[in-house]
């Protein structure tokens, strides 16, 4: 906190270089709320079926191929990414201990503790539900991108070839379906062999753990989304390191958090800038004090006028 | 001794054939912009999911706000710290804020995907505090507000008492009469302090345009991701402002056949000199200090930018503003000051471009040819609209007395017509 403190407006300059490291933690979103829930993520248990996709293209309308063109294997060829027509995908990859089990990962928006994107968008098209949900209102948005900027998963997808009624399009985790009591989002619905599980964040986190102790030899010792980019709504569970299952490796620090830091150190109460307008209101009326018979001089001296 | 300055339109215009050469490359810029709210951003674009930012978030907004900075620094130097030598600069220096600020939120419009709500940063209820891009949005659009309001005077000067509308038109002659005459009361009581917000603003924006990045600091390249990302922002817009308004002085004095100002113009390069060393002595050793210099040898297209930005774009206009020489003969100077604009303007396509790489995209953005032809057909309006405010209104010093009142010692670089013409752009304005 003091970093935030010494920030201010004039001695931003100075002091940034120096402090370096993190900044303090973030002023605007706070720590997972009780009823936040998630879903846990088992790759062990995936065999990559699918069907988790083409619940979802139904339940959001996407595309509506039947479910027996999800059995088409030769989509893992190339690792996909989530786009306007697909919230979530599964990726394949080797493995090399058990090549006749290969490993299968979903990807979708992780729903963030404290998401960036909620963050950086300026007219708050996104939203952190207390339910857990990153949800997006589309009529605020204007199409600014930032949020695909601020993503550190990269996940949302944006209408690019809708040329008047662009929207941003990512997992809503399924926020209006959940609300119903009783109801998991459309892929956990769906999922045949249970890999995924959804409740409680703080449920997830504790059978996730109970799992990994349960069978150490069969996971590692990782829940990823416990503490990246401080925490996801997301968890998973893996045999092998998730940095080789397409995963990025991300700190546990909210990626906004310095941005925000330095946005709220320079903006606090409005004061800093205006000091700066104080300043330069004296300064207004010293100079003209000074300089009313100074007519032409040339001026050596820049630094006078640095603000 | 006190002269009183006096601002008029330019006796003669600029050259015709310049004006048909920009108003061709503005035509083939409006066809891409058609095309572009036709058809959407993904058929005028390179962008990507992987990709959402490109040449148009850039160039047309990022670098063109950084190199209209001068409107604010000028506004700065004449009317907070009175340095008189240089009034005759300031209304220059306010149009190309205005015009380069226009630029940035016209481009803006062509960026976004819902241009049409291009407002809602400003309406209360969406209000987001935590965002840094509400903070740019909101600074960049009171900023140009302010801008405007600094620029009625100078269209009430040349309008008001003379207000002759044509045709069927001129029954509104009285109101518009009526209008130029109560906005020139309303600025005047309000313009000194709308200068100094318009001045604390342009900090903040500056400022946050280059806390933007740091919300992604996985994808940024090291060389352009560090915490000090806001200052350099600052810093390198006060030297680029003040540079780009000599370059334009002199572009401008060329054109029109005049001499350039250039006792004020090489002093002022005097802070352009400054302001850059103070630059680039927190760039570079922000870029010792995290060792992040290493990666020059790493490969990748990184290290090449990297020298683009700083040798070309940095020290090589640091050691010619360094001599004097270069400071009073008006084409050296012009070049140096174009460097430092350039330099600027590498860093934000660095910062916004270069430096963002995604994980799982397999290819690079590279802008595509519609997002380029977009960016030269705007440029080239916005310089006719320049080329046509500074022949109808009154921007420039009235009298080639103003000019040689102190410029009599210097005849190097005495005003070559160059590509002027007698007739151009003051017909078309009187038509």
């Amino acid at each position: 906190m003091n970093r935030r403190q010494f920030l201010g407006w004039g001695c931003l300059g100075a002091a940034a270089p120096l402090a370096g490291g993190r900044a303090a933690a973030s002023e605007a979103s706070g720590a997972a709320s009780d009823n936040a829930r998630g879903v846990l993520v088992d790759t062990t248990e995936c065999v990559g079926c699918r069907k988790c996709e083409w619940a979802c293209n139904r339940e959001h309308h996407l595309t509506d191929e039947p479910l027996e063109s999800y059995e088409d294997t030769s989509v893992f060829e190339q690792a996909r990414r989530m786009d306007t027509a697909a919230y979530t995908v599964v990726n394949r990859f080797d493995n090399a201990r058990n090549p006749e089990r290969p490993i299968f990962m979903k990807v979708q928006c992780m729903h963030c503790v404290k998401p960036a994107c909620v963050s950086a968008c300026l007219v708050g098209a996104l939203r952190k539900q207390d339910a857990g949900a990153v949800t997006y209102e589309g009529w605020k948005c204007i199409g600014c991108r930032y949020c695909m900027v601020a993503c550190p998963f990269e996940v949302p997808a944006y209408e690019y070839d809708n040329a008047l009624t662009p929207l941003v399009r990512k997992c809503s985790l399924c926020f209006e379906r959940t609300q119903r009591e009783g109801e998991s989002p459309a892929c956990v619905a769906m999922c045949p062999p249970m890999a995924l599980t959804f409740g409680r964040r703080s449920d997830l986190l504790a059978l996730a753990r109970e799992k990994i102790a349960a069978h150490p030899d069969r996971y590692i010792d990782h829940v990823y989304g416990e503490h990246e980019a401080g925490g996801t709504s997301w968890l998973y569970l893996a045999e092998r390191s998730f940095a080789t299952l397409g995963f990025p490796t991300i700190g546990d620090a909210p990626v906004q958090e310095l941005a925000e830091t330095i946005q709220h150190s320079v903006f606090k109460f409005g004061l800093p800038p205006l000091m700066v307008l104080g300043a330069l209101g004296l300064f207004m009326k010293a100079f003209d004090e000074a300089g009313k018979d100074a007519v032409r001089k040339p001026a050596a001296s820049g630094e006078e006028s640095a603000v | 001794m006190t002269t009183h300055l006096e601002f008029a339109p330019l006796e003669r215009g600029m050259s015709r054939t310049t004006n048909r050469v920009l108003l061709v490359i503005g035509a083939v810029g409006v066809v891409a912009i058609l095309y572009r709210f036709l058809f959407g951003l993904g058929a005028a674009t390179n962008l990507s999911n992987q990709y959402p930012w490109g040449v148009w978030k850039a160039i047309s907004v990022a670098a063109a706000v950084a190199l209209a900075t001068g409107g604010f620094t000028m506004a700065a130097l004449v009317h907070v710290f009175h340095r008189r030598a240089y009034e005759p600069l300031a209304r220059l220096a306010l149009l190309i804020g205005v015009l380069g600020y226009t630029f940035g939120a016209a481009s803006l419009a062509v960026d976004i995907g819902r241009y049409y709500n291009i407002w809602h940063p400003a309406w209360p209820t969406m209000w987001q505090g935590n965002s840094v891009l509400f903070e740019v949005a909101m600074c960049i659009m009171s900023y140009l507000m302010i801008l405007y309001v600094e620029f009625t005077p100078v269209i009430c000067e040349r309008y008001a008492g003379r207000v002759a509308l044509p045709g069927g038109l001129a029954r509104w002659n009285g109101a518009v009469e009526a209008l130029l005459r109560a906005a020139e009361r309303l600025t005047g009581r309000v313009l000194s302090v709308l200068l100094l917000v318009g001045i604390v603003l342009s900090c903040m924006h500056h400022s946050s345009l280059g806390a933007l990045m740091l919300v992604a600091p996985h994808k940024m390249h090291p060389f352009w991701y560090t915490p000090v990302l806001p200052l350099l922002f600052l810093l390198s817009v006060l030297a680029a402002g003040f540079a780009v308004v000599i370059l334009v002085s002199i572009l401008t004095a060329r054109g029109a056949g005049r001499r350039p100002d250039l006792p004020a113009l090489s002093s002022l390069s005097l802070y352009v000199l400054v302001f850059l060393a103070v630059y680039l002595v927190a760039r570079i050793s922000d870029l010792l200090i995290r060792e992040v210099h290493l990666h020059l040898t790493a490969g990748g297209v990184e290290p090449l930018w990297l020298l683009i930005e700083l040798l070309p774009g940095g020290l090589l206009p640091l050691l010619l503003l360094g001599s004097a020489r270069v400071r009073n003969t008006p084409a050296l100077l012009g070049w140096a000051c174009g460097l430092v604009g350039f330099g600027v303007l590498m860093n934000r396509v660095n910062v916004f471009v270069v430096a963002y790489r995604s994980a799982y995209a397999a290819t690079r953005y590279t802008p595509g040819v519609f997002e380029l032809l977009t960016i030269a057909g705007m440029l080239a309006i916005f310089t006719i609209a320049f080329r046509y405010a500074v022949a109808t209104l009154p921007i420039l010093p009235k009298t080639a007395e103003t000019l040689s009142m102190v410029s009599d010692t210097a005849d190097e670089g005495a005003g070559e017509p160059g590509d002027a013409a007698p007739e151009g752009v003051r017909e078309c304005a009187h038509a």
